[in-house]
């Protein structure tokens, strides 16, 4: 069967395993130890939902970050801003949805109020609708990634020059949305939301609903991510990557494949960002300063680039270690962050899955070694 | 009025309030002293040291009617309330610097039999009388700063009845700077005249100088009263009004654009150091270094260290420290810069993007290092005495001292780095490292240690630039990162690798910025400046000034 084939492309039998066993943890186990009682001593709490489910939309957000540096060989330092255009988007509805019961009892949002705005600015239209907010969420960063994307691979900008134009591209908007004329908050962004599709966000249930749509959605990341990379398309970007130019003259358009490449990991960067906020509970520039971008590197280069599953680990690791250690070690962590920044470029360059590699064949080299000896003359 | 007119002028002046004196020295041209009791002028001093309200009064008329300069000082004193009656019964001048009592013709100090002496006592009446006649006098004053000192406060304060006298001054004047206070002071007392055609000769004064100090004056006249009808009857006083208000703004434009113009210059200078080491680094090497921002902070550091060691250890030479912080901060951050490529970044040169990323850490440890050492408050690195102040261009514009200093510092600056590249061997060996390096190592250059010595100079730049943001504004540990993606942008405008490229753009981007600030605020001008770059860089990615060298970009 065609079908099956296709899916044994994706990963050996093993492998699908392992991604059956992983989702079924982060998808049903996690959720039901949160439902245990306290004294179960694997109970998840309730605060750890929306911190979990934080983490996995950074798993998200890496993977687009793989698609995109680790197969197409392209370092965008501004991927933190398609991150946060999705979590404004959501924002917006979350701030139109509870119109009239903000501090100010207002129809408009209370920055706005605060703002002495009288009438909502027309890009704030239809975000009070969820499914409007949704297609925002996917439109907005898409289209500008489209946007940006095509003229710049188009003028061949590529390597570093490429990676400063992009910080450029975030620090800018970041200055933008900083503004309170901007019209999104300014400086605080959007906060205090109360209701997602009705149901309160500080009631747990919706905490593990939202925690739960995180993880359905980092499985669907994946997959998708997965299925680009080994389709045909995928193994062009990897030429891309590895060899711009003789791809261009075997006749492959590699303008045409970054920029998809380009929108489809700005794309799936958005959704991450749009289930982020509610989780978190704010959406504000900050999101957007270049050194958030940078970090989502990093993420992908810990892990391992061009495995998928390296910068989602990468991801899901650093910031746990950043969480732990900002509340312990406050003074340390930015020595850790930076250490990892230069070691790992220094003595992992293919990240710690690819030191997972390394051993894995040194191992095999060893046995096939063994072997030879054990046939013996 | 709080402070009498001429000390207030003569602040303006570096010399003070001694040399005021020591200047009339000069102007009487002979220490006569007290020996030569004659003459009316004199008389008319030791009258102002009079216990009688009315004979002071009378005598400072007497003063106005002789307009000899020589009064000035004793009337000065006067309105200071330094005015002292000797034992000798004489009058004295209290010198407040020396705390002691000067002879108000000679300067020269009073002799024992003048002591004690009490204090002249004065009112308002009295000041009053003596401030216009001190006025008067002044502008009789061979000295043109002195009557510049007293047209401005007169032009301040256009006080009723000296009309005529501000018009004799003005005719007789020859002086430019006096005659432009002059003019000032007369149209603000004429434009409360009753007399249109004198209105209108004010009008056409402030629309011929363009000074803003009479904004108010002319909005009044434009304005309609509380009747409804014009504050101003007279058609032609309103329509030379209109002519001088737009004269007026049209000038404020001006002194607003230029400054913005000398800000810009400065920041551009700030962003051309940063560039320079970039322009080098990346031209050369082709890596970006995401830690050249850190290398100014680093020098503005060093610059602070410098500063506190001369004011715990060398007091006395602290208004040097500067040329001591200037070697200082570019050993440390050519040292540092050395240091980093040889550990670092010659491991990643094939790689350029994750070279971006190990900068990127570095960043974040020296950062970091730097809090923990100086802690994460910003310090404050003070001015030396010569480059506090500045000069005065014209009236509202004033060109800072500190400002001049960091713009012709990075001329300086850029000049050396020119003649390094273009007139030395290092340099052109260097230049040939960047066209080819495989032929350039064939040929016996030392490809390795020009690296890093290259790189260790442009983070030395960066380190100067450092010590010249030091004199700008506060330093603190972020310091870098507000810099370094304008000083990219300048790389990538520039071109790669052009020192007339990085120039060229870091003075086209630091003077549009400020240009913008005005107009579009701060915010928002970087935002348009940096889309004007996304856009412009899609036209021509190789930059302002492209060269064929063989970084991948």
């Amino acid at each position: 069967m065609r079908a099956r084939e296709r899916l044994l492309q994706f990963h050996d039998k093993k492998g699908w395993l392992f991604f059956g066993v992983a989702t079924l943890i982060t998808t049903v186990l996690i959720p039901l130890l949160n439902g245990m009682p306290k004294s179960f001593p694997l109970a998840v709490p309730d605060y750890m939902m929306p911190l979990i489910g934080k983490f996995l939309c950074f798993g998200m957000a890496a993977i687009a970050m793989d698609l995109i540096w680790g197969y197409t060989g392209i370092l965008s330092l501004g991927h933190g801003l398609f991150f946060a255009l999705g979590g404004y988007a959501m924002g917006m509805y979350l701030m139109r949805s509870m119109a009239g019961e903000g501090v100010y009892r207002s129809s408009l949002p209370d920055f706005m109020v605060f703002l002495d705005w009288k009438t909502l600015p027309w890009y704030w239209h239809g975000f009070e609708h969820f499914w409007f907010a949704a297609a925002m969420v996917l439109v907005v960063p898409g289209l500008l990634a489209f946007v940006f994307g095509w003229f710049a691979f188009r003028s061949r900008i590529k390597g570093v020059y490429l990676s400063i134009v992009t910080q450029a591209l975030t620090y800018a908007a970041m200055l933008l949305f900083f503004q309170n004329a901007t019209g999104f908050g300014g400086n605080n962004g959007l906060t205090d939301f109360k209701r997602l599709l009705g149901h309160s966000l500080q009631d747990p249930a919706t905490k593990k609903a939202l925690y739960v749509t995180s993880a359905i959605a980092l499985s669907g990341t994946y997959l998708l991510a997965r299925f680009v990379v080994t389709s045909k398309l995928g193994r062009v970007l990897t030429a891309v990557r590895d060899a711009e130019l003789k791809t261009r003259f075997c006749g492959y358009e590699s303008t045409r494949y970054k920029t998809f490449v380009w929108t489809l990991s700005a794309m799936l960067c958005a959704v991450a960002g749009a289930l982020y906020v509610p989780q978190v509970g704010i959406i504000n520039p900050s999101e957007m300063q270049p050194s958030n971008s940078i970090e989502l590197a990093i993420w992908a280069a810990v892990g391992g680039r061009g495995t998928l599953l390296g910068p989602l680990l990468g991801a899901l690791f650093l910031n746990g270690a950043k969480s732990f250690l900002t509340a312990a070690f406050p003074s340390a962590w930015l020595y850790v962050l930076g250490g990892i920044f230069v070691g790992v470029t220094l003595f992992l360059p293919q990240g710690f899955l690819g030191l997972a590699d390394v051993w894995r064949r040194r191992r095999a080299r060893a046995a096939a070694a063994a072997d030879k000896k054990a046939a013996g003359p | 009025m709080g402070v009498p007119a001429p000390a207030k002028a003569l602040r303006r002046f570096p010399t003070g309030r001694l040399a005021f004196v020591a200047l009339i020295i000069v102007v009487m041209g002979d220490g006569a002293g007290r020996v030569a009791l004659a003459g009316p002028v004199e008389d008319a001093v030791k009258g102002l040291a009079s216990p009688s309200g009315e004979t002071i009064l009378a005598n400072i008329k007497q003063l106005s009617t002789l307009g000899d300069p020589r009064g000035i000082a004793a009337l000065q004193a006067l309105t200071d309330d330094r005015l002292r009656v000797g034992a000798d019964g004489n009058a004295w001048i209290y010198d407040k610097k020396t705390r002691d009592l000067v002879d108000p013709f000679t300067g020269a100090a009073a002799p024992p039999s003048a002591k004690p002496a009490r204090e002249v006592e004065t009112d308002n009446d009295i000041r009053r009388a003596a401030e216009p006649v001190l006025a008067e006098l002044q502008l009789g004053s061979p000295e043109a700063s002195v009557r510049l000192g007293a047209a401005q406060e007169l032009s301040r304060s256009g006080s009723e009845g000296v009309g005529a006298l501000l018009h004799r001054a003005l005719d007789r004047e020859k002086d430019k700077g006096v005659q432009d206070a002059l003019a000032m002071a007369v149209a603000r007392v004429d434009v409360g005249s009753n007399d249109a055609n004198l209105r209108l000769a004010a009008v056409k004064l402030i629309q011929k100088s363009g000074n803003d100090e009479m904004l108010g004056e002319l909005q009044r006249l434009l304005g309609v009263g509380a009747d409804g009808k014009p504050n101003e009857p007279d058609d032609r006083v309103r329509d030379g009004a209109q002519d001088a208000l737009k004269a007026v703004m049209n000038r404020r434009r001006l002194i607003t654009g230029i400054g913005s113009i000398i800000h810009g210059l400065s920041l551009a200078s700030v962003l051309l150091f940063a560039a320079l080491g970039l322009a080098i680094t990346f031209g050369l090497l082709g890596v970006i270094n995401m830690a050249h921002g850190e290398m100014l902070m680093l020098g503005a550091y060093a610059t602070y260290a410098v500063q506190t060691f001369f004011q715990s250890h060398l007091p006395n030479f602290f208004g040097l420290y500067l040329f001591a912080a200037i070697p200082v901060a570019f050993f440390v951050t050519f040292g540092v810069g050395v240091l980093l490529e040889r550990v670092v970044i010659r491991h990643l040169y094939n790689r350029p993007l994750e070279t971006l990323l190990a900068t990127w850490g570095i960043s974040l440890l020296l950062i970091q290092s730097v809090r923990l050492i100086f802690g994460a408050q910003n310090v404050a690195v003070a001015n030396p005495d010569w480059l506090a102040g500045g000069v005065e261009l014209a009236h509202g514009l004033v060109l800072p001292y500190n400002r001049i200093g960091v713009v012709a510092f990075v001329i300086a600056v850029s000049v050396a780095v020119w003649a390094l590249l273009y007139k030395t061997r290092i340099g052109l060996n260097v230049r040939a490292m960047t066209q080819n390096r495989n032929m350039a190592a064939c040929v016996g250059i030392h490809t390795r240690r020009l690296d890093s010595w290259m790189f260790g100079l442009g983070s030395g730049i960066a380190g100067l630039g450092g010590v010249a943001l030091s004199q700008l504004g506060n330093v603190g540990p972020e310091l870098g990162q507000s810099y370094i993606i304008d000083s990219f942008m300048v790389v990538v405008l520039g071109g790669v690798g052009r020192l007339a490229g990085a120039i060229v753009s870091a003075l086209g981007l630091g003077i549009v910025n400020k240009l913008l600030e005005p107009v579009a605020g701060a915010v928002l001008g970087k935002i348009l400046v940096l889309g004007f770059i996304i856009l412009f860089i899609q036209r021509r990615p190789q930059g302002l000034f492209a060269i064929k060298g063989r970084t991948e970009a």
